[in-house]
């Protein structure tokens, strides 16, 4: 196995060279345009243009009689470019939705192209044999010349989003405003376009008609949950196309039997699945934690609450509490009670005394909180019955979670509004 | 004989294709008909590899999982996952077929099965796939598995006709009627897994979209009625289907092709001369109507224009 690692890697074998250097180039640049389809919501469109092109690549070879891979690319983006126009004058000319529209466009072309090929493949052109390496892809059997073209593709496409990178922000995020400051958005969108049939219709030799859409859209959708800035996404996706484009040769080439693309695919939605829990900025770990936390804390802010309100009904406030009073007063599960109890005491807001009655008393900070908590849940009572006319014993559930989200400049505003109240609407005292 | 075997074939593909795709079509989900078609290709070759034969059954059950499975997983990255719908249905269908593709390419030895008569099937060997019953020759197999699955939609669609419309033009009011939405929607899904499989052994997985988005769309510009919208789409299946045949006979080339191209034509008549939503009939109206006073009838709704530029 490391045998085979350091052979692939060292590129002892000039074959791989090509085969890498390709995939490569098209996983960077179908990972970063993928971006603006993704972000258009236009994933699909990619799709569909990748399966209309096949009518092309076969009047391509009618006309010629021969594989030139430029002929081939030239015939292929003149019908990608076709079937959106197609797409978009059904769209504008009738009540037909997108979806539709290109659901059509997708299955009518290609039918199209398998009509061509079939009668390709019966006209008897020794030539032919390959051609369906466009349905499929075949990775493994690219020549120098195919990658050479692939290079050359790939790099304008690159070098046209760097320089273009300010317009094609404005244009995917907000169109209509793109449009209103007087931006050339036909010539822009007419730019997008091409670059994406050409990319689509270059790549389709590497990983096939099918699979193509996908390394448009999973890189893309992978590397949003590792940002919100567009620049960095874009080098994201580019990365996780590289990185998917290499493992899938590699595969390949460890088993020469497993075809490329399918295992680049594999690889890229490995990744994306990485990502989608993973992901510190949006993953799905991090949103559980944030979720975790903020329970927690509004578990600790209730015991402090629910110590403060035992305080005030006695009037006692050095007295300790046991977790019987607790929960006589505020029912909940004696194992969170507890946890919550011990985050407490760890925070110092509370002291725990281990003695008879073994309980609970609020320090000094501790008493500070639960004042600051109990006075925003009853100043949001006051608020919505003062303001909002709403009745007073319709208010405090709604009280009851407002006061874990209410922030110091929130409250400032409400006493402001309230002119700083005495009482809440239950005629209890509000704490300061 | 074998002309009759095929045409009926393709008949009964795009009869079941069309009821089905005219749901989609109205739902606006026609792109989750590619998606199915693609996704279920685990789970044939799965349902093949376990039984080690090409039994129909097992495959249909393989396949109808695997399509219900890309409509939950769709919907659930959508949900959790904050991504637009297009984008997370092209994430789930083209993963799940690129592992069809390499468990196939894995078991290539075993499978009797390759990616290009999945991707465009042969229709043209139907009326050698005969069904031997108790040693009786029953005629083409696939006309028994598409007339059954035919019928099951036909049974679906009777049976839950006024909820099936209800849900498809209207979500909300369905659910505020307490039309169990879920069980339709996935008893549609369902469906279309079905037929999608059940057609693909004849006409392959893309022009399985052909079958099931193009003849609703040429209906769709037609009629304003659903009942009147599955009939058409019906017919224009089957129309597509008898002229695709000829069309392939005449160029020598595969007929699966030249059906998808034909329900194109077709469309590409309706759209401009549909008299209810043509372009022709509504550039007429349109004439009409200059320089007389306001017009509110049909061709000039104000709606929101979706546009496709990319």
């Amino acid at each position: 196995m490391s045998e085979l690692f350091t052979d692939f890697f060292l590129l002892q074998d000039p074959n791989v060279r090509w085969v890498l250097a390709g995939t490569i180039l098209l996983g960077l640049s179908a990972g970063a345009l993928g971006c603006f389809a993704v972000l258009r919501e236009r994933a699909l469109v990619g799709d569909a243009v990748a399966h209309a092109v096949l009518p092309g690549v076969c009047l391509a070879f009618i006309f010629t009689g021969d594989k030139d891979p430029l002929a081939l690319l030239i015939g292929s983006v003149i019908f990608g470019w076709i079937s959106l126009v197609v797409m978009d004058f059904i769209i504008r000319n009738s009540k037909i939705s997108a979806d539709t529209s290109i659901g059509m466009v997708l299955s009518v072309f290609f039918g199209l192209g398998v009509v061509l090929l079939t009668y390709i493949q019966s006209s008897g052109n020794v030539n032919q044999s390959g051609l369906d390496a466009f349905l499929f892809g075949n990775a493994a059997s690219m020549l120098p010349e195919d990658v050479m073209l692939f290079g050359f593709v790939s790099l304008m496409v690159l070098v046209v989003i760097i320089a273009m990178y300010k317009e094609l922000k404005l244009v995917s995020f907000d169109s209509s405003y793109a449009k209103v400051i007087g931006y050339p958005l036909k010539r822009m969108e007419f730019l997008i376009a091409t670059l994406l049939v050409v990319t689509i219709t270059a790549g389709l030799q590497a990983v096939g008609v099918v699979l193509m859409a996908s390394m448009l859209i999973i890189p893309a959708a992978a590397a949003r949950y590792w940002t919100d800035s567009l620049r960095v996404m874009l080098f994201v996706a580019a990365f996780v196309g590289g990185i998917s484009a290499i493992s899938g040769s590699f595969v390949s080439y460890a088993a020469p039997s497993m075809p490329t693309g399918p295992w680049m695919v594999v690889s890229a939605a490995f990744i994306f699945t990485l990502s989608f829990f993973f992901a510190p900025a949006r993953g799905e770990t991090r949103k559980w934690i944030k979720r975790l936390n903020q329970k927690q804390k509004i578990r600790r802010e209730n015991i402090l609450k629910t110590l403060y309100g035992l305080n005030e009904a006695d009037g006692k406030e050095e007295k300790v509490r046991t977790l019987q009073e607790i929960i006589k007063k505020r029912r909940m599960e004696k194992k969170t009670l507890k946890r919550g109890l011990s985050e407490l005491e760890k925070s110092g807001m509370i002291e725990h005394y281990r003695g008879r009655p073994d309980g609970f008393v609020l320090t000094e900070t501790g008493r500070v909180e639960a004042r600051r908590i109990v006075r925003l849940h009853r100043l949001w009572e006051l608020y919505l019955t003062e303001k909002l006319e709403i009745a007073g014993d319709h208010v405090h559930d709604d009280a009851e979670s407002m006061e874990h989200v209410i922030t110091p400049e929130i409250e400032a505003q409400l006493l402001k509004i309230l002119e700083n109240p005495e009482s809440d609407p239950h005629d209890e005292k509000i704490p300061y | 004989m074998s002309t009759f075997w095929i045409i009926l074939t393709a008949c009964l593909a795009s009869s079941a294709c069309a009821l089905v795709g005219s749901f989609l079509v109205l739902r606006k989900q026609a792109m989750l008909g590619d998606a199915i078609s693609h996704a279920v290709l685990p789970g044939i070759a799965i349902a093949f590899l376990l039984t080690a034969s090409r039994n129909t059954f097992p495959m249909l059950i393989g396949a109808g999982a695997f399509g219900l499975l890309t409509v939950y997983l769709t919907e659930k990255l959508q949900l959790r996952g904050r991504l637009m719908n297009d984008a997370s249905m092209g994430i789930v269908f083209t993963t799940l077929f690129a592992i069809g593709v390499i468990i196939i390419t894995m078991f290539a030895s075993q499978v009797d099965l390759d990616q290009e008569c999945i991707l465009y099937g042969e229709i043209a060997y139907v009326p050698w796939d005969l069904w031997i019953f108790n040693g009786m020759n029953m005629g083409p197999r696939p006309v028994w598995i598409l007339g059954f699955v035919l019928m099951l939609n036909l049974l679906f669609i009777v049976s839950c006709y006024k909820e099936l419309k209800i849900y498809a033009f209207d979500r909300q009011l369905a659910v505020s009627m307490g039309i169990p939405i879920m069980l339709i929607h996935y008893g549609l899904m369902g469906s279309v897994s079905f037929s999608t499989i059940a057609a693909f052994e004849s006409v392959g997985a893309i022009l399985v979209v052909a079958l099931i988005v193009v003849p609703p769309a040429t209906a769709y510009l037609l009629t304003r009625r659903l009942s009147h919208l599955l009939m058409l789409a019906v017919f224009f299946g089957i129309l597509s289907s008898i002229s695709g045949y000829y069309l392939a006979y005449w160029t020598n080339s595969s007929i699966a092709g030249a059906i998808a191209v034909m329900t194109g034509v077709y469309f590409g008549l309706a759209l401009f001369f549909s008299p209810v939503d043509g372009i022709l009939a509504k550039k007429y109206r349109r004439k009409q109507n200059t320089g007389k006073g306001p017009y509110e009838g049909p061709g000039l709704e104000l709606r929101t224009k979706q546009t496709i530029n990319i």
